[in-house]
């Protein structure tokens, strides 16, 4: 085990200790139709702690980490959020999706709006920040992901990995506590996924609580402190990265490492 | 291995761009690639060119070179030249454009229509100063004082019902904050709102207009509606019918969509109702039926009467045009909208709307398009547009026979208006498109 991933482990048993909690999920279940999706979810996010969901496709994992912001509505358990209980109160919702960013798999920038009035729109209408100070912010974050020259473009005229980074500088001139990734890399051409990596990488040394639904192991491996594995609707295993790579306990994880690792 | 290339390569040079290699320029070039490409080309560019021409052979002469513009018959015009017997509209000219409106009372629809375009140039280019659009707002009311005369204290008295409304959804929330849920007040406030400037325009405008005339009275000699014709009532009815359904289509797009069964229940009645029903079905209620359901002595203006129908039979197919708009929207949109905290008023002004109304475009201008044209149709319940202004023509003596002459000039009135629009959304459309190369 290297010096970094026992570092982390470590850094996770103090958050654990600390018992600051940023998303409590108890006995959560949802259904699509007849459709049972997600199973029974407990799940306790610590704050800080950087979480990596990975299970195969149609697993739940994504419709898990939407209800957080109440992009899914769930029916049954309950989900509290920097200790905010989502329910079907309009106002509790807007709060609370305030408070959590999220990156979506197609970046959905809103084009008809330049790269930094992506970034601005949320704060000045929903903060009701001054158009200028929500400016100087936006700017910050545009650098900080890398992408400061581009900030007068409209998403159209960007790359993929240029837009995902503006997606989650748009998520992050919210300053949210929480962050939620639903595959932000999967829509990349390979050559992109670094640039975007990178920035999410660096987002996580800077200590934001992040949810990240991803197949990308070399980056669960590098930053996570708990990896979740997901299948037909329930969390199947869960564990600090170097014991969930290099010892899977259940049949089905090790199936699944076995495939996704075998290229 | 003999014969065998090898597979092995390594590119030694990056090859340089180069300009594509340069085409036969110029317009003959132009001609040979675009027309002349083909024997099946060539012969459809030739036969496509004797038919311009044998058509501008017969419009030339008959309409330029040969018309008559001075004269006080058809008879007259045979007289001078075998051409068009432009004399015609030369005389009815003004006749064409207002109808019977008082000959020294023109100037005020003129005012009006100048007025116009200054009321509509910030709706319609970015460049225009934002505070125009407070002159906007107010323009409806003040080409209405100028085409009907009258009071000024009416229209004011209208402004001031407007007002009230909004003081009462504007303040009332406050009022009752902390003893009622804040949505639940809000909404009450609304219908108070709806509520107060109705009952305002119903009993306290005409009240209000003659304890005004009382102490000042300002006003402009009043003209009936019988009066107005031709193309000034066309562009009455069409403006208003543009301005008013754009709006209440959205309203209805978005009420279609609503989550709330009830809402959602009339808005597809209202559509589905209107949709079903011809335009002229319609004009007949608003001319026979309508003053059943009022109560007795009201006086409601035919016009009036007429443009809200109108308004309401293109609000319908606007509603559709636009739900094609929200629906073809990616539903990332609204997700990403809603997960920055954006409230549903806020998602859909700011984010979907403005989205959705750009992928709209062609459709709305169709429908604007489609609404103009049908305000001939008023004819048939005894308006005098340009149309219903003909058959007094055709009947005189002097200029009976006369047809090509009085239906074109209506066409290209038509076609003026109509090739405006459908090259301003085009403008449109090409200034909107932002970031797809």
């Amino acid at each position: 085990m290297t010096a970094a991933a026992t570092e982390r482990d470590e850094e996770r048993r103090a958050m654990t200790a600390s018992g600051e909690v940023a998303i409590d999920i108890a006995g959560m279940n949802k259904w699509f139709g007849e459709f049972h999706v997600l199973r029974d979810i407990n799940l306790t996010v610590y704050r800080g702690e950087r979480i990596v969901v990975c299970g195969p496709s149609g697993s739940g994992k994504s419709t898990l980490i939407r209800c957080i912001n109440a992009l899914e509505g769930h029916q049954a358990g309950r989900i509290v959020v920097e200790g905010t209980e989502l329910s079907s109160d309009i106002k509790n919702i807007d709060r609370i999706r305030s408070e959590v960013g999220m990156c979506f798999q197609h970046f959905n920038l809103f084009p008809h709006l330049s790269v930094i009035e992506n970034c601005t729109l949320a704060p000045i209408w929903v903060r009701r920040e001054p158009k200028k100070e929500a400016e100087d912010r936006a700017r910050y974050f545009l650098e900080r992901v890398k992408i400061g020259d581009q900030a007068l473009k409209y998403p159209g005229q960007l790359s993929g990995g240029q837009q995902q980074r503006v997606a989650i500088a748009r998520s992050l001139c919210m300053q949210p506590r929480i962050m939620l990734f639903d595959e932000p890399t999967s829509a990349l051409d390979p050559e992109m996924i670094k640039e975007v990596l990178d920035v999410m990488v660096d987002l996580a040394e800077s200590g934001m609580t992040m949810l990240v639904v991803s197949h990308e192991m070399g980056f669960a491996r590098q930053v996570a402190h708990r990896i979740i594995f997901m299948d037909e609707g329930q969390i199947v295993e869960q564990n600090e990265p170097e014991a969930f790579f290099n010892n899977p306990q259940s049949e089905r994880t090790k199936l699944f490492l076995s495939q996704i690792l075998s290229h | 291995m003999a014969g065998e290339k090898p597979v092995a390569f390594v590119a030694e040079r990056q090859i340089p761009p180069s300009p594509p290699p340069v085409r036969t320029g110029g317009a003959l070039g132009w001609a040979r690639d675009n027309l002349f490409s083909g024997v099946f080309n060539t012969v459809a560019t030739l036969l496509s060119l004797a038919f311009v021409a044998y058509i501008l052979a017969m419009v030339v002469p008959w309409l330029f070179l040969d018309s008559v513009w001075n004269a006080s018959s058809l008879q007259g015009c045979r007289e001078v030249d075998d051409g068009a017997c432009l004399a015609v509209i030369n005389e009815r000219f003004l006749q064409f454009v207002f109808g019977f409106y008082p000959e020294e009372l023109r100037w005020r629809p003129i005012l009006a229509f100048v007025l116009l375009f200054v009321a509509i140039w910030p709706a319609l280019f970015s460049s225009a100063p934002r505070k125009l659009l407070i002159f906007s707002a107010l323009y409806p009311l003040l080409a209405y004082w100028l085409i009907w005369g009258g009071s000024l204290w009416g229209p004011v008295g209208a402004v001031v019902g407007i007002a009230i409304g909004w003081a009462c959804i504007r303040f009332l929330p406050s009022l009752v904050r902390g003893r009622l849920d804040e949505g639940l007040a809000f909404l009450a406030a609304v219908g108070a709102g709806i509520l107060a400037t109705a009952l305002w325009w119903l009993f306290g405008v005409i009240a209000f207009e003659e304890a005004l005339d009382g102490v000042v009275a300002i006003g402009l000699e009043p003209v009936e509606s019988a009066r107005l014709g031709g193309f000034l009532l066309s562009t009455i009815i069409g403006v208003s019918g543009i301005a008013g359904s754009l709006p209440i289509g959205i309203v209805l797009a978005l009420g279609r969509q609503s989550n709330l069964i009830l809402i959602k229940a009339v808005c597809v009645g209202f559509i589905e109702f209107i949709r079903g029903v011809p335009l002229i079905t319609l004009l007949f209620v608003a001319w026979l039926l309508l003053s059943y359901f009022l109560p007795p002595g009201t006086e409601f203006d035919l016009i009036l009467r007429v443009v809200i129908m109108v308004t309401a039979f293109a609000s319908a197919y606007m509603a559709e045009v636009i739900r094609g708009g929200l629906a073809g929207l990616p539903t990332g949109q609204y997700e990403a909208a809603d997960s920055l905290g954006l409230d549903y008023w806020k998602s859909m002004r700011l984010i979907i709307l403005p989205q959705a109304l750009k992928i709209s475009i062609p459709g709305i201008v169709n429908t604007f398009i489609g609404l103009f044209k049908d305000t001939t149709l008023v004819i048939i319940i005894g308006l005098l547009d340009p149309v219903g202004l003909l058959q007094p023509i055709r009947a005189d003596q002097n200029w009976n026979g006369i047809v090509w002459e009085l239906y074109g000039f209506i066409a290209l009135f038509f076609f003026i208006f109509c090739f405006a629009m459908s090259r301003y959304s085009m403008y449109l459309e090409r200034n909107l498109d932002v970031g797809h190369r």
